[in-house]
């Protein structure tokens, strides 16, 4: 479903990603671990079309195109979601309104076609109580006054709303306490399928516990230098990145 | 916000010119244009009076340069005063009656004209350049005891009311462009709401240039009698010319006891090109009056057109318990700017104002919110709440905001709120995301931003409204 090969990217003058490869199938989940400053947000980011961020090497092949030929919006119109680390606020827009219009995108890129509001509003509501949240957000503005844990749940709503093909989930977990950490997790888990492939980027290893990856990879410096299953994860949390750092040149190499 | 820089602009909608003869006066302004005017509309003495009276007044008067708006001196020698369609001379006594060519301009501008739309249940007053060119469902209102017809038919058929109500919320020496309208209008619109009637429809207005180098300078007045109630609505729209044209209109509400008067403007005149060639300077006087307690008038305004607009719908707090509000919309693109908010004044008693303003700031737009709050004296428990906010679009825009409170009584209660906020790269990369394109997220934030006011417009317009602010901003993101 995804080939990433050789990937650079940079952010104004600097460079973050430096050679990155990944290869991710249908139905699998992989999970990018990575210390701070490491490019975890850079790849989300790059992933999504962020035009803030150049692609100066490298390519990136999604359902058999060119990723990187394509726009933000474009590439959301062809099944990649990117659940957002900070998501963004838009006040005075209702949730409802803004998910219906991304949704119509979508279904229109599908052939499918337009939902009305009355059908839409009873699929998401039956949508956001599996995600324990209250009807009162389809008719508040987008992450307007949401506290961090409806924010995030709040993406993962839009996710199961949009029904991607590809999911990357930048740092879902921060700023969530354990209670919203699994609730989150568990709509996460939900929505895993086998049509469906997931990138799970994190900096901690609490999350995989309860969105277990079937792989997981290290990001060092802009590229993975260690790849594993879901012992790694656990590897990682007990040595800290430092053992990666140490033990990382040989990796790095063998890759 | 490069991604979305290559939103292209779309041609000005309403810029077509229609093939009809019209007939104009010489260009200029002198004692014999002032009585030339009067004499072509056949006006009583009283009237050629009140022009002359406004004409010497203007001519002691200094065009005002206080504004935030900038733009080369006005040629009053060169415009034209009065163009009126040639056929039209002697007025049309029904629709069948007026030139085709007009109706299809209507038809195109979507005016509720024809016999179609009266099903929307709109009576319109349509004025086409100077003339007013027909009135429907006059039978409809009379029955009611409404009088809705042109301003020249107002003049001849109710000189009392005209007499009575001319000039007293906005006087002919109130501000230069007020006297110069004085002195020149052509035609408008006259609406009078018997005692304790409630209009049976919403009344509108359309006012259209079509003419080049022609001045515009119409004038309205509405009198509600006590416990009557009228929503009135008057929507603008002018070719594409590469000059300038001059728009001075007046429009004076009177609100007796109890009364309530709505007024909605949706003004899209011809804003000029990207480069700032060409557009309406639109230079208005707006005032209503709260004559008697309990009375309302409520202005509301969409304003996304002209190369300048400049005004100030306002309302005079007299009666006690009277209410004001004022709900404004206005937006600039390109190189348009816009001087424009409200001022109430309290005298009454316990009287009571909203003012809501939002400005949008788009391309290299100068947009200006200027409102004066003022409490007098006797006006006992005055109550003002005054919000202002303006969305920027882009980094080469501007909105400023100048408020200004008087306040006399210390009873009087003020608040005001104001934010600026901007349309962030982030806002748009993430409704990108989501599969929305750059443009329509940009409407769906201005929308968002601007729904306040929206809601006081009538349901049609309010759509309408939606859909001119989504036109009027293509090309803005950059």
């Amino acid at each position: 479903m995804l080939e990433i090969k050789n990937l650079h990217a940079r952010v104004e003058d600097r460079e973050i990603l430096k050679g990155f490869d990944l290869t991710v199938k249908a139905g699998e989940v992989h999970a990018i671990m990575g210390p701070n400053g490491s490019g975890k947000s850079t790849l989300s980011r790059v992933l999504a079309g962020h035009p803030g961020y150049q692609v100066t090497a490298g390519t990136v092949t999604y359902q058999g195109k060119n990723l990187l030929e394509l726009s933000a919006e474009a590439r959301a119109r062809a099944g990649v979601f990117m659940a957002f680390q900070y998501p963004t606020e838009i006040p005075g827009v209702s949730n409802a309104y803004f998910l219906r219009a991304a949704l119509n995108a979508v279904r229109a890129e599908r052939g499918l076609p337009e939902m009305d509001a009355m059908e839409f509003l009873e699929m998401l509501k039956a949508k956001m109580k599996a995600l324990e949240m209250d009807s009162s957000f389809a008719s508040r503005p987008v992450n307007e006054g949401f506290s961090g844990g409806e924010k995030k749940r709040n993406e993962i709503l839009q996710m199961d709303v949009l029904e991607p093909s590809l999911a990357i989930l930048d740092e879902t977990d921060s700023g969530l306490d354990i209670d919203a950490l699994r609730t989150v997790s568990e709509g996460v888990n939900l929505l895993r399928s086998p049509e469906r492939a997931m990138i799970v980027v994190t900096h901690y290893q609490r999350l995989l516990s309860y969105i277990v990856p079937d792989f997981v990879h290290v990001l060092l410096d802009g590229k993975i230098v260690k790849s594993g299953k879901r012992e790694l994860a656990l590897e990682l949390e007990e040595k800290g990145y430092d053992w990666i750092r140490t033990a990382g040149t040989a990796g790095a190499g063998a890759h | 916000m490069d991604e979305a820089k290559e939103i292209i602009n779309r041609e000005y909608k309403y810029g077509f010119v229609s093939p009809i003869e019209s007939e104009s006066i010489p260009r200029g302004l002198s004692e014999d244009v002032v009585r030339l005017i009067s004499a072509k509309k056949n006006e009583p003495a009283f009237m050629l009076e009140w022009r002359l009276n406004a004409y010497r007044t203007w001519l002691k008067m200094k065009e005002p340069r206080w504004q935030n708006v900038h733009y080369p001196p006005v040629d009053f020698q060169d415009v034209i005063y009065y163009s009126a369609p040639k056929s039209q001379k002697d007025g049309p006594k029904s629709l069948d009656e007026v030139d085709k060519e007009i109706l299809d301009t209507y038809k195109k501008l979507g005016i509720p004209l024809d016999e179609q739309k009266r099903l929307a249940g709109v009576a319109v007053d349509a004025v086409f350049d100077s003339v007013s060119v027909a009135t429907t469902f006059k039978e409809t209102l009379r029955k009611a005891g409404v009088i809705f017809c042109s301003f020249s038919e107002a003049v001849r058929e109710h000189p009392d009311l005209i007499k009575k109500y001319l000039g007293s919320v906005v006087p002919v020496s109130d501000n230069f462009y007020a006297a110069l309208n004085a002195a020149v209008f052509s035609d408008g619109s006259f609406c009078y709401i018997p005692k304790g009637v409630r209009c049976p429809m919403e009344l509108s207005t359309y006012f259209r240039i079509n003419a080049a180098d022609t001045g515009q300078f119409e004038r309205t007045l509405i009198v509600a009698e006590e416990d009557s109630f009228v929503s009135y609505l008057e929507g603008c729209t002018a070719p594409i010319r590469d000059k300038n044209q001059l728009h001075a209109a007046v429009v004076e509400l009177v609100a007796l006891k109890g009364a309530q008067i709505k007024y909605a403007t949706v003004q899209n005149w011809y804003a000029g090109d990207k480069e700032g060639r060409g557009g309406i300077y639109n230079f208005v006087t707006k005032r209503g009056k709260c004559a008697g307690e309990r009375a309302k008038i409520s202005w509301t305004q969409v304003e996304t057109g002209s190369a300048i607009t400049w005004k100030y719908p306002s309302v005079i707090l007299q009666g006690d318990h009277s209410v004001g509000e004022f709900y404004s919309v206005a937006l600039v693109n390109n190189r348009q700017q816009a001087d424009t908010g409200t001022k109430m004044i309290h005298i009454g008693k316990n009287t009571s104002s909203t003012i809501i303003s939002k400005g949008i700031s788009a391309g290299r737009g100068q947009n200006t919110y200027r409102g004066l709050v003022k409490i007098l004296k006797r006006a006992e428990g005055a109550q003002n709440y005054t919000q202002c906010d303006s969305l920027l679009i882009g980094d080469q825009c501007s909105a400023t905001t100048f408020p200004y409170i008087e306040v006399e009584n210390k009873t009087a209660k003020v608040e005001h709120e104001a934010t600026t906020s901007k349309i962030s790269s982030d806002q748009l990369f993430y409704c990108q995301s989501r599969a929305i394109s750059a443009e329509n997220a940009v409407s769906m934030i201005v929308n968002g931003f601007c729904k306040e006011v929206f809601n006081h417009l009538p349901m049609e317009f309010a759509v309408e409204a939606t859909k001119l602010l989504g036109v009027s901003l293509e090309g803005s993101v950059g």
